[in-house]
C-alpha cells in the first residue's frame, strides 16, 4: 500500500506539475488522474489539493460533478452504451443484453478482475449511427450482437479499445489520428460550412482590415448564433470588445450535449481549419489573444487530430505570436502584431457545460455550475476577462462572411435568418445524418430531403427544443418561427408520444446541475408526475399541474437548462393533447389515483401477520 | 453614486448605482422573500424564492441590479404563484420535521411558508435519503433539513475565514460535503463559527441548545418574517 501511495504521489505531482500546479486547470489535473488510476481516489484529491494550493472539498466538488469522473475505482476500460431515445429506437436494449451477457456484469458494475466497467451514458453524438457507444475514448457505431461480442472479446484479450476499430469511416475519420470508425455522413452540402474552403483567404481579408470593420461586416450579415438561441454574432462581439479589459478570450463552445445534436463532430473532423480560421478572425476582432475550445468528453477520439492541426497552423504562423507574418506563406508579407493562440479544454460528460456561463466555470477548474447575469461573459467571463463563447458553426459562417461579404451571405436563408444551417437528422427517416440546408425551408421540406414517411412528430432542436406534430410540418425553420440549433429527430407513427417525453425529462433530471431550487426539484416533479399519467394513474387535473408547474420551472429557473427542461411536457401537451387525454380519468371515487393501499399497507400486513380488517387486499 | 429611480408595485424607490434590486428594496422598506441571500454575503442566486418580474421578465432580486424606470412586479399574484411553488419544492425535495426541529419558530423556510399561507405542499413528497453528520463535539449537520441555499459555504469562507463546506455531486444528489475524507470532527470548524448561525434551516446546529428559546419567543412567533424589513 505504502508504495502505491508513493507512485500515486508521484503520478499526481508529475501531473500537477504540467499543469502548472495551476488550480484553474482542475480539469485536466483531475482527468489525467482518472485516466491513469480509473478513479480519482480520496488520497488523490488531498494530493491534488496539495499541489495545487487549494482545498481538498474543492478537488471533491470538481470530481463528484462530472460524470466521466469518480472516487470509486473503476475499469481501465469503460463501456459507455449510449441509451438516448433514438439509441432506444435502435434497439438498444438488445446490445446492452449481449454486453451483460458477454461481461458477466450489470450496467453500473464493474468486472470482477476490476477491468472493465460498463454503464450507460445519454447521447454522445452518434444518433446517425445508432447504436451506439464509448469505450474509453473510442467509439463504436452501429452496434449488433455479434460486434458487440467481438467488441467484448478483443478487449479481454488485448486490453486496448483502440484494437476494436478495424474499419474506418468516411473522410478524415481514417486519418490515423482519428483512427474512428464514425461516419460523418454529410448528406447534404451547402454555400457556406461544407463549400469549398478557401484556406487563409478570409484571415487575410480580416486582417487588412480594423476589428471594428470586421465586426460591422457581421453585423451586417445579420448572422445570429448557431447554438440555438440566435444572439446576434456581431453584437455579441461588439459588447465584448467594449467591454474593459486588457486580456480578452475567445471560446468555441464544442459541447454540443443537446441530444440528437452531432452536426459539431462533422465540422470537427472535416472541417477543423476552417472553423480556427473563425476562431482567430473572432479573437482579432474583439482583441483576445487567448482561444480555448471546448470538447466535450464524448468527443476525446478527436483531440489529438486537433491538436495536430492546431500545431501545424503554429508552424505555419497562423497562430502564436505576430500570427500572418509569415513571409514563405506569400499571402501577408507584413509583420504583424497580431497575437492568438488556441488551447483545447476536455469536457468530462456534463450537459450542463454547453450553457456558455458553465462551460466557462468549467475552463476555470469549477463544477460547471452557471454563473450569475449581469455580468455577462462579454464583460466578466473566462477569469474576469471580457469573453464571447461562440457555437463551432458561428465561428465557420463567420469566414465565409469575411471571405465573401455580407451582402453574400443575408442572400442565403431567409429574412430574419440568414445563412445556411446545419441540421442533425436522425431518428426514423432512410438518411439520417448533417444536412446543409438554407434558413427558411419548411419542416415538410427537410423531411421530404431526409427520406422521412408516416412521420409523426419531428422533435426540433432536441429535447429543449419543440415536439412538433403534422400541423406544423408547414412552418419554416428559422429563428422567428421554428428556432433549433440544429438537432431534427424524426419519430413515425408507430412511436409513443409520452415515450419520448418521459425519456426527455430523465435526461433532464440526470443533467441538471442542481444549483438552483425549480430546476433540481421542478424536473423531478414534472417526470413523476408524467409517468403516472403514463402508468394510466393520471387524472384530467394532472395536464393544469403540469403545465402550471412547467411554467414555473422555465419562469425561476436560473439558466437556459432549466428554462427549457419543461419543454417536451409543455410541447407534447401543446401539440399532442388527445394522446394524454387518452390515458387520463376523473377519480370517480374521490381517492389519489396513485395512492395503493394494498401497497401501503403491505408491510403493515407483513408484521402483524393478518390482513387489515378494513381494506382486505390480496 | 448616482440616484436610480425605479417601481416596485407601482411604488416609486429609489436606490444607488450598483445597487441590486433586492438591497434597494431592503432600502426602501420594502421585503423580497428569500432564502440563500443573508447579510454581507456574495449573493447566491440559487434558491429562485426571490423571483421578481423586471419589465415583464422573471429575475432573481438579489442578483439583478437595479436600473433606470425598471417596472418591478413583487406582489403580483403571478410571482407569489412561483414563490409559493418554490417554497413548496424546497419542502417535497428535503425531509423537514418542523413539529420537532430545533429551529421551528426560527426557520426561515418554515416563516416563508407561514407568511405565505402554505398549510401543506402541493407537490409529493421525494423522501430522500440523506446522511446525518454528528462527528463534531459542538455542531452538526442534518442534511435531510438542507435546502442546498450555501449560506454555510459562503459564511464558512466570508466570515470566518475558512472553507469548511461546499457542495458535492449534482442534480438531485447534489449535497453539503465536508472538507475532510470522512466527517466534520476532521475539519477545522469551530463551534463558534458564523457558518452555523447562518443556516436558515435546521440543517447546520449548534449541538446542547436545542429549544432554549420558549414558544412565544422565538423570532417568527408573532410577527411573520419580512416584517423586520416592512416595519423599518
Amino acid at each position: 500500500m505504502a508504495t502505491n501511495l508513493e507512485t500515486l504521489k508521484k503520478d499526481v505531482v508529475d501531473i500537477c506539475k504540467k499543469c502548472g500546479n495551476d488550480r484553474t486547470k482542475m480539469m485536466d489535473i483531475v482527468r489525467a488522474v482518472q485516466k491513469k488510476y480509473g478513479c480519482v481516489s480520496s488520497e488523490a484529491m488531498d494530493m491534488i489539493a496539495a499541489e495545487v494550493s487549494t482545498h481538498r472539498i474543492e478537488v471533491e466538488s470538481v470530481v463528484s460533478f462530472y460524470t466521466f469522473l469518480s472516487e470509486k475505482p473503476k475499469g481501465k476500460i469503460v463501456i459507455r452504451v449510449c441509451d438516448d431515445i433514438i439509441d432506444k429506437m435502435a434497439n438498444v436494449a438488445c446490445i446492452d443484453d449481449t454486453f451483460k451477457k458477454e461481461l458477466g456484469i450489470e450496467f453500473g458494475e464493474t468486472t470482477p478482475d476490476g477491468k472493465i466497467t460498463l454503464e450507460h451514458t445519454p447521447c454522445i453524438g452518434m444518433c446517425d449511427q445508432a447504436p451506439a457507444a464509448l469505450v474509453n475514448d473510442v467509439v463504436v457505431t452501429n452496434l449488433s450482437s455479434d460486434k458487440v461480442k467481438e467488441i467484448v472479446k478483443t478487449l479481454k484479450e488485448t486490453g486496448d479499445p483502440a484494437k476494436i476499430t478495424h474499419r474506418h469511416g468516411d473522410g478524415i475519420n481514417s486519418n490515423p489520428l482519428v483512427h474512428s470508425m464514425v461516419r460523418n455522413n454529410i448528406r447534404k452540402s451547402g454555400d457556406v460550412i461544407f463549400s469549398e474552403y478557401n484556406e487563409g483567404v478570409a484571415l487575410k481579408n480580416a486582417i487588412n482590415q480594423s476589428p471594428v470593420e470586421i465586426i460591422r461586416t457581421v453585423k451586417a450579415s445579420r448572422m445570429r448564433g448557431r447554438g440555438g438561441a440566435g444572439f446576434p454574432t456581431g453584437m455579441k462581439w461588439e459588447f465584448t470588445r467594449a467591454a474593459e479589459g486588457n486580456q480578452k478570450t475567445i471560446i468555441c463552445n464544442a459541447d454540443e450535449g443537446e441530444p440528437g445534436t452531432f452536426k459539431d463532430r462533422a465540422i470537427l473532423t472535416e472541417r477543423a481549419d476552417l472553423l480556427f480560421e473563425g476562431m482567430t478572425i473572432a479573437g482579432y476582432a474583439i482583441g483576445a489573444d487567448t482561444g480555448i475550445l471546448y470538447l466535450r468528453g464524448e468527443y476525446a477520439y478527436l483531440r489529438e487530430y486537433l491538436e495536430d492541426v492546431l500545431n501545424k497552423r503554429r508552424a505555419n504562423g497562423l497562430l502564436g505570436n505576430n500570427i500572418c507574418s509569415v513571409k514563405k506563406l506569400g499571402i501577408f508579407g507584413k509583420k504583424s502584431s497580431i497575437n492568438f493562440d488556441i488551447r483545447i479544454q476536455m469536457g468530462a460528460g456534463a450537459y450542463i457545460c454547453g450553457e456558455e456561463s458553465s462551460l466557462i466555470s468549467s475552463c476555470e477548474g469549477l463544477r460547471g455550475d452557471p454563473k450569475n447575469r449581469p455580468p455577462f461573459p462579454a464583460q466578466k467571463g473566462y477569469l474576469g476577462t471580457p469573453t464571447s463563447v461562440n457555437n463551432v458553426e458561428t465561428f465557420c459562417c463567420v469566414v465565409k462572411i469575411i471571405e465573401k461579404g455580407a451582402a453574400w451571405f443575408s442572400a442565403l436563408g431567409s429574412q430574419g435568418s440568414t445563412g445556411t444551417k446545419l441540421f442533425s437528422v436522425s431518428g426514423d427517416c432512410k438518411a439520417p445524418g448533417v444536412y446543409e440546408l438554407p434558413f427558411g425551408i419548411t419542416v415538410s421540406e427537410l423531411l421530404k430531403e431526409v427520406g422521412a414517411q408516416d412521420t409523426m412528430a419531428v422533435q426540433m432542436g432536441g429535447p429543449s427544443g419543440t415536439l412538433i406534430g403534422k400541423e406544423d410540418f408547414g412552418k419554416k425553420i428559422c429563428y422567428d418561427h421554428l428556432a433549433t440549433g440544429g438537432a431534427v429527430m424524426v419519430f413515425n407513427n408507430k412511436r409513443n408520444i409520452l415515450e419520448i417525453a418521459d425519456y426527455f425529462m430523465e435526461f433532464f433530471v440526470e443533467e441538471s446541475c442542481g444549483f438552483c431550487t425549480p430546476c433540481r426539484v421542478g424536473n423531478v416533479l414534472l417526470k413523476k408526475k408524467l409517468e403516472d399519467i403514463i402508468d394510466g394513474n393520471g387524472t384530467p387535473e394532472d395536464l393544469d399541474y403540469l403545465e402550471k408547474l412547467g411554467n414555473t420551472v422555465k419562469a425561476a429557473s436560473r439558466c437556459g437548462l432549466g428554462q427549457t427542461s419543461p419543454n417536451p411536457i409543455l410541447t407534447s401537451i401543446k401539440n399532442f393533447k388527445p394522446v394524454y387525454q387518452k390515458l387520463v380519468k376523473p377519480a370517480d371515487d374521490g381517492m389519489n389515483p396513485t395512492f395503493d393501499i394494498a401497497k401501503a399497507l403491505g408491510q403493515s400486513e407483513a408484521i402483524a401477520e393478518r390482513k387489515s380488517v378494513i381494506f382486505d387486499t390480496v | 453614486m448616482s440616484e436610480i429611480t425605479f417601481k416596485i408595485d407601482k411604488v416609486e424607490v429609489k436606490g444607488k448605482s450598483g445597487q441590486t434590486i433586492m438591497e434597494a428594496a431592503d432600502a426602501a422598506g420594502i421585503y423580497i422573500p428569500r432564502l440563500c441571500t443573508y447579510k454581507d454575503l456574495i449573493p447566491h442566486g440559487s434558491c429562485r424564492v426571490c423571483t421578481v418580474m423586471v419589465n415583464g421578465r422573471p429575475q432573481a432580486a438579489c442578483t439583478q441590479p437595479i436600473a433606470e424606470g425598471i417596472i418591478v412586479d413583487n406582489e403580483t399574484e403571478t410571482v407569489k404563484e412561483i414563490r409559493k411553488d418554490i417554497i413548496d419544492m424546497l419542502f417535497v425535495e428535503g425531509n423537514h420535521y418542523c413539529m420537532f426541529c430545533e429551529k421551528s419558530g426560527n426557520c426561515e423556510l418554515q416563516a416563508l411558508a407561514y407568511r405565505f399561507g402554505i398549510m401543506s405542499p402541493k407537490y409529493p413528497y421525494l423522501f430522500p435519503k440523506r446522511d446525518i453528520d454528528a462527528s463534531h463535539p459542538d455542531i452538526f449537520i442534518d442534511r435531510d433539513r438542507c435546502i442546498l441555499c450555501g449560506r454555510c459555504v459562503r459564511a464558512s469562507q466570508q466570515f470566518d475565514g475558512k472553507n469548511v463546506l461546499d457542495f458535492v455531486e449534482r442534480g438531485t444528489e447534489k449535497r453539503i460535503a465536508v472538507n475532510a475524507e470522512t466527517n466534520l470532527a476532521e475539519t477545522d470548524a469551530a463551534g463558534s463559527d458564523k457558518m452555523v448561525e447562518a443556516c436558515p434551516v435546521g440543517a447546520l446546529l449548534k449541538k446542547r441548545v436545542g429549544y432554549a428559546t420558549p414558544i412565544g419567543q422565538r423570532l417568527y412567533d408573532h410577527k411573520p418574517i419580512g416584517s423586520e424589513i416592512e416595519n423599518k
